[in-house]
């Protein structure tokens, strides 16, 4: 059993590590919340930086972000929001339907895409990012969100979680529709998909957190404010001297404050998202 | 025994048409760009074409070339050295925060939930953050600053060659323990909990306990985390380019922003693809490792 000090040593440790997590966090929303930048200067290299005490706490920065008219933010997150959207909406179909035929039905070459599919997945999208700038250039696509939504529909590893999730599924599930004349589409609309719940979670968070956090891409592929991501527009932002802490601060709040929600709300979601694809 | 006339014949039409959406997506967006770079990386193409030097095939001359650049090396020089200093340090501490929350820990579930949570925030919003404290005047040198009784006056830490690259390391793995301790954590979990009895019964050490049951029942978690991280750590690039722009003096420069340098702002689209194409061979040669490391764990099991 473990021991009374034991236990409080454990404790004392996870709370060193909550400080840790927590006291980033601490100063991005206290100093965002300094209206005077005067004041985020004078408290930058004290514990001051990481409070703001509720009297002085003002919304100035958040009001200076939102009504930039060079900074359009809610621009911007709408961009993000839209490609996200797209990529894992119309990806959750085309990939399960990619996965369902490759678990669940029966035809020459099964084997030989299976295998493409999973070598496919390792890779690197880092390796790939210059011919395909080259390719969306030629077609004409920069500075577009189909740049930033088509190439990333398909996603091999996408496929290879739903067919895990197929393959698992009892085979007189979908026999028994057969005998009653089903087609395949039938069985993969009508019993696979609604029965995947849990690997459609899985696959749209970790496509979201994936796109939400696509820096190398949308540095390459978009110019100007109209299709730009939230992320890079902060990059642009953050990366123009001299920082105005309060604003970037601001900044950071609000575009990370809808994932933070949907975290909070689907904690257990995320986690186990993370697990799932750790266990190939 | 007659069994359902749709199951016994091929399937082949209707499979191909529920897997032609991925199919045509994946062939023109991974394996095309793939062969392409292949290509590209014999010739001296040009992202903004020049009419007047049309795209001409220099055999391995693009390979020549990196191979015996300086930037090069040095770019794999930093992008090994921050994977060598981040894998170790991040597992441990992801390990060191699983076996917290694996304890019996009140609000445990709490626990998990903090650490998780940087891995969910943007890398350019950690970076906001982090570049804050990393100001000359800013939180670390105050520390340095009240540890040296204001004798050391602090360090321009994204600007020392020496302090850059681990001050990347710490961001990083800041941001991303996280994702292992997740990981960690269901390795522990699925360790069998007659073994700590046994091991205690046998009057084990905590200490003795955590090398004879927890490392040897982690083998697998292991190899996975260190692969994985690996792999992540090989494609450092908005730290960089963030905090650092790969400076000073290159010091983090790294493979993935030279691909970038190369072939974005620089245009050398041939030369870029030779770079992404070794890239990707180093990252296949860690994948490829890790598959054959666990298969030979499967077959003594």
């Amino acid at each position: 059993m473990t021991t009374r000090s034991e236990r409080l040593l454990q404790l004392a440790l996870a709370l060193l590590v909550v400080l840790i997590v927590l006291a980033p966090l601490a100063l991005m929303v206290a100093t965002s919340l300094k209206g005077d930048e005067g004041r985020i200067l004078l408290d930058i290299g004290s514990l001051a930086a990481f409070w703001v005490s509720p009297g002085e706490a003002s919304l100035t920065n958040y009001v200076q972000v939102l009504s930039s008219a060079t900074q359009p933010f809610l621009r911007f997150l709408f961009n993000s929001v839209f490609v996200v959207g797209w990529i894992v909406g119309v990806g959750i179909f085309v990939n399960s339907a990619a996965a369902f035929a490759l678990s669940r039905m029966r035809f020459r070459g099964r084997n030989l895409i299976l295998a493409v599919v999973v070598a496919l997945i390792i890779i690197p999208m880092e390796a790939l990012a210059i011919p395909l700038l080259l390719m969306v250039n030629r077609v004409g696509w920069l500075d577009s969100y189909q740049a930033q939504i088509v190439p990333f529909i398909a996603h091999p590893f996408s496929i290879f979680l739903f067919y895990q999730f197929f393959a698992k599924l009892p085979k007189d599930i979908d026999e028994a529709a057969y005998v009653e004349g089903a087609s395949p589409f039938q069985v993969y609309w009508k019993i696979a998909l609604p029965l995947s719940g849990p690997v459609i979670a899985t696959v749209a968070i970790l496509q979201s957190l994936e796109y939400w956090n696509a820096y190398l891409w949308p540095l390459m592929v978009t110019r100007g404010p109209e299709v730009r991501p939230v992320s890079l527009a902060l990059a642009q932002f953050f990366g123009t001297p001299p920082p105005t802490w309060g604003d970037l601060m601001a900044f950071s709040v609000m575009m990370s404050l809808p994932i933070l929600i949907l975290y909070l709300a689907f904690q257990r979601w995320f986690i186990q998202s993370v697990v799932a694809s750790a266990v190939k | 025994m007659s069994r359902p006339r749709s199951r016994l014949h091929d399937q082949s039409r209707p499979a191909l048409a529920l897997m032609a959406p991925a199919g045509v997506l994946i062939v023109v967006f991974i394996i095309a760009p793939f062969l392409l770079s292949l290509v590209l990386s014999f010739t001296n193409q040009r992202l903004v074409p020049n009419p007047n030097l049309p795209t001409a095939s220099v055999g391995v001359a693009n390979y020549v070339r990196l191979l015996g650049s300086g930037e090069f090396w040095q770019a794999f020089r930093n992008t090994f050295t921050f994977a060598l200093l981040t894998v170790p340090l991040q597992s441990a501490l992801a390990l060191g925060a699983a076996m917290l929350v694996n304890s019996r820990l009140p609000a445990r579930n709490v626990f998990r939930g903090i650490f998780f949570l940087p891995t969910v925030l943007t890398m350019v919003v950690v970076v906001v953050i982090w570049s804050n404290l990393y100001q000359i005047n800013g939180f670390f040198n105050a520390v340095v600053r009240t540890m040296t009784f204001g004798a050391h006056p602090g360090f321009d830490w994204l600007a020392n060659p020496y302090l850059a690259m681990p001050s990347i390391v710490l961001v990083s793995m800041w941001q991303g323990f996280g994702f292992q301790m997740v990981i960690y954590l269901a390795g522990l979990q699925s360790i069998n909990p007659e073994l700590y009895e046994a091991a205690r019964v046998d009057g084990a050490t905590r200490w003795q306990e955590f090398w004879a049951v927890t490392m040897p029942g982690l083998r697998n978690t292991h190899i996975f985390v260190l692969v994985t991280t690996t792999i992540l750590a090989l494609k450092l690039f908005a730290q960089v380019d963030l905090l650092t722009k790969g400076g000073p003096l290159g010091s983090t420069q790294t493979v993935v922003r030279l691909i970038y340098e190369t072939g974005f702002r620089k245009g050398q689209v041939g030369m870029a693809a030779a770079l992404s194409v070794i890239f990707f061979l180093v990252v296949l040669a860690i994948s490829v490792g890790q598959r054959v490391f666990l298969k030979e764990d499967r077959e003594v099991a």
